[in-house]
């Protein structure tokens, strides 16, 4: 049976899951918009991206996020996993710049399933864990009509097959709709979550 | 200290001179007097031995007499630096009077080598002028009798007064009592009047106490040293309840903790705690200590422990609801979570973002230490901003609107849609680097390939530059 969006997304709590691609940040601020708690986030400090919480703020309330700068991955990595253990917060989102092996990948889902907590990975193509309850690639697509719109793949899922679905994020209702590709329905409606 | 037999004197740098500050008796034996030249005392007495004044360590050292004149009232003050004033007014009949006192301070300061002259009046002021000027006691309710014969130096003139006062004649205080006001009044001014009424107890004089800074320290010293991580979490779990009870009673909490263990062989190993909100709770504190004493390494073993709050935080006893129970719950495992983070990473590394009144993209947000500030403020923008800023990167490109095609971190891509321009121009109050390029007209820029960047043209000295990404 073909996996449906909405047993894939909202994330499977208790779980550590990444995601790749160009459209990771606004997935990862996304994910973070749909908890109404105190959100972590974990990144490099020499990193010269930053994050834009004016940006954000069209996803996610910039007050609820807590940054963590750390001096190098394993910290990240080790910050990470004290995070998900505490169980302080429910999602725990860490930016890594290097590969994450099936250890470090099999220590932050027992520490997400000890705190129950939700980990969100954002990694480089290619540098996931086998680990991982589910892996995303999420990529922005050029539209005619609107400009929010993004493609995230499921590419890896431990629960189900895999999934491809076209998504647009409404500004106003700050909400995401699952949009049908066009090539496949011709006129379809949106098709809301 | 060091005992030292013959001429002694501590000198200072002062009018650029090296000057006597104190010297011992030896020393005043030679002719030797504070406020003489080093030149000159060398002159006088050859074998003069010299340290360098420690005004530090003075004013360390008046504080800890200040703390131990304590035992005999509870009023004490300074007096300039060499000095104390004890308002032992009610509290002298404790020690059995006023002679009584006088010789238990006598007595205990000679135990420790102090040399000290003392004097017991009234009023403050004569009694400065007898401790300076004679020493003992004067009886109660004649003051004038007791520092009748004192040189007028006593009445804490200034030396210029002093010098006057002299030359007139007029040597003793009795003498300067003795003359009509007003003549005094009249040719030295209300200070010598309002010196003499201070001593003579016409006029009130307050003396004003320091207040001793608590001390937030707790010490555990064991007669078999130990060495293992669990006997020292059960030190600590000892040290902290009688701390956190001062911290509970001065309504303070702790920020900084600081573990000291002593150990046998001589050295010593610090374990510091960083708190990301001020705690009084021996519960909350204890665990947290947990990875820091796991790295301690106690050699031959631990001997003493001592826990000190390096830097306390007023925190006032808060009246709790039911519902407000379970956020604060949630909100001690976030800030028990920021602790531990931060003994990793750093407390100052957990951040979160402020929004800051500027249009400059990079301004337009504080990034501020969770630990130390708190959520305020709005979030507004006008127009959709990036969720991702860099370092402007350079596109080449030649035109004053975004260019068809361009190439940016090694791809290529094609232009399908773009909004703007929205010019922002610099803080011209504002020294910055990074916008010497002038004004920027940013460009949200669609490509077809699907990336989405913030693009800015520098129409000053031209150029195209990648500022920011959506999505």
């Amino acid at each position: 049976m073909l996996v449906r969006f909405p047993d894939v997304f909202p994330l499977k709590p208790c779980r550590y899951h990444e995601v790749t691609g160009a459209g990771s940040y606004s997935f990862a601020a996304i994910c973070c918009g749909l908890v109404s708690s105190r959100v972590l986030w974990f990144a490099e400090g020499w990193v010269p991206e930053v994050l834009n919480p004016n940006g954000l703020q069209a996803y996610c309330d910039p007050h609820q996020l807590l940054v963590g700068k750390c001096g190098n991955a394993a910290d990240v990595l080790a910050a990470t996993e004290e995070a998900l253990r505490s169980g302080a917060v429910p999602l725990v989102v860490a930016e890594l710049t290097k590969p994450l092996t099936l250890t470090s990948g099999r220590r932050l889902q027992l520490a997400a399933e000890a705190g129950a907590s939700t980990g969100l990975m954002i990694v480089q193509e290619g540098m996931g864990s086998n680990a991982t309850q589910t892996r995303w690639r999420v990529s922005p697509r050029y539209s005619a009509d609107v400009s929010t719109l993004m493609q995230w793949e499921l590419i890896k899922n431990k629960a189900g097959t895999c999934g491809d679905w076209r998504i647009d994020w409404n500004d106003e209702a700050h909400r995401i709709s699952v949009v049908s590709e066009p090539v496949q329905r011709a006129n379809s409606a949106h098709e809301a979550y | 200290m060091k005992h030292i037999e013959g001429a002694f004197a501590v000198t200072a740098h002062i009018k650029n001179a090296d000057r006597l500050v104190c010297l011992n008796a030896a020393a005043e034996e030679h002719g030797l007097r504070r406020g003489m030249g080093l030149a000159d005392a060398r002159s006088f007495c050859p074998s003069l031995l010299t340290e360098l004044h420690d005004a530090q360590a003075d004013q360390a050292f008046q504080r800890r007499l200040v703390r131990w004149a304590q035992r005999y009232c509870p009023w004490v003050g300074e007096d300039g630096v060499d000095g104390l004033f004890l308002d032992v007014t009610g509290s002298a009949h404790l020690l059995g009077g006023e002679a009584a006192l006088l010789h238990d301070i006598r007595t205990r300061l000679a135990r420790s080598r102090l040399t000290v002259s003392i004097g017991i009046a009234d009023t403050p002021g004569a009694a400065w002028a007898l401790a300076h000027f004679g020493q003992g006691c004067a009886d109660t309710g004649d003051t004038l009798k007791a520092v009748r014969g004192l040189p007028v130096a006593s009445l804490r003139i200034t030396a210029k007064e002093d010098t006057t006062l002299q030359r007139l004649g007029i040597k003793t205080v009795g003498q300067l009592a003795d003359l009509p006001r007003a003549t005094v009044g009249q040719r030295f001014g209300a200070s010598v009047l309002m010196r003499l009424d201070q001593a003579l107890g016409h006029q009130a004089e307050s003396i004003s106490p320091e207040v001793n800074a608590p001390v937030y320290a707790t010490r555990l010293t064991l007669p078999e040293p130990i060495g293992l991580a669990k006997d020292v979490m059960a030190g600590v779990e000892r040290l902290l309840p009688p701390l956190c009870e001062k911290l509970m009673r001065m309504m303070a909490g702790v920020r900084v903790l600081s573990l000291s263990c002593r150990l046998v062989d001589g050295g010593a190993q610090t374990v510091e705690l960083r708190l990301a909100r001020p705690l009084r709770d021996p519960a909350r504190i204890l665990p947290l200590f947990e990875r820091g004493i796991g790295e301690i390494d106690a050699g031959f073993g631990i001997d003493q422990l001592r826990l000190v709050a390096v830097q306390v935080e007023a925190l006032p006893a808060e009246q709790t609801t039911q519902a407000s129970q379970g956020q604060s719950r949630q909100d001690d495992g976030l800030h028990d979570l920021i602790t531990r983070l931060g003994n990793r990473i750093g407390l100052e590394n957990i951040q979160r973002f402020l929004p800051a009144d500027s249009h400059i993209p990079e301004r337009s947000f504080i990034i501020a230490p969770a630990a130390w500030s708190e959520v305020g403020g709005a979030w507004v923008s006008l127009t959709p901003r990036p969720v991702r800023l860099f370092p402007p990167e350079y596109v080449a490109a030649s035109t004053n609107r975004p260019p068809g095609s361009f190439k940016w971190r090694g791809m290529s891509f094609k232009v399908g849609r773009v909004t703007g321009p929205e010019r922002i121009a610099p803080e011209w109050w504002l020294e910055d680097e990074n916008w010497r390029h002038g004004v920027r007209d940013y460009w949200k820029v669609e490509t077809r390939e699907g990336h989405r960047l913030w693009m800015f043209h520098t129409p000053q000295s031209p150029g195209w530059f990648v500022h920011g990404t959506f999505a």
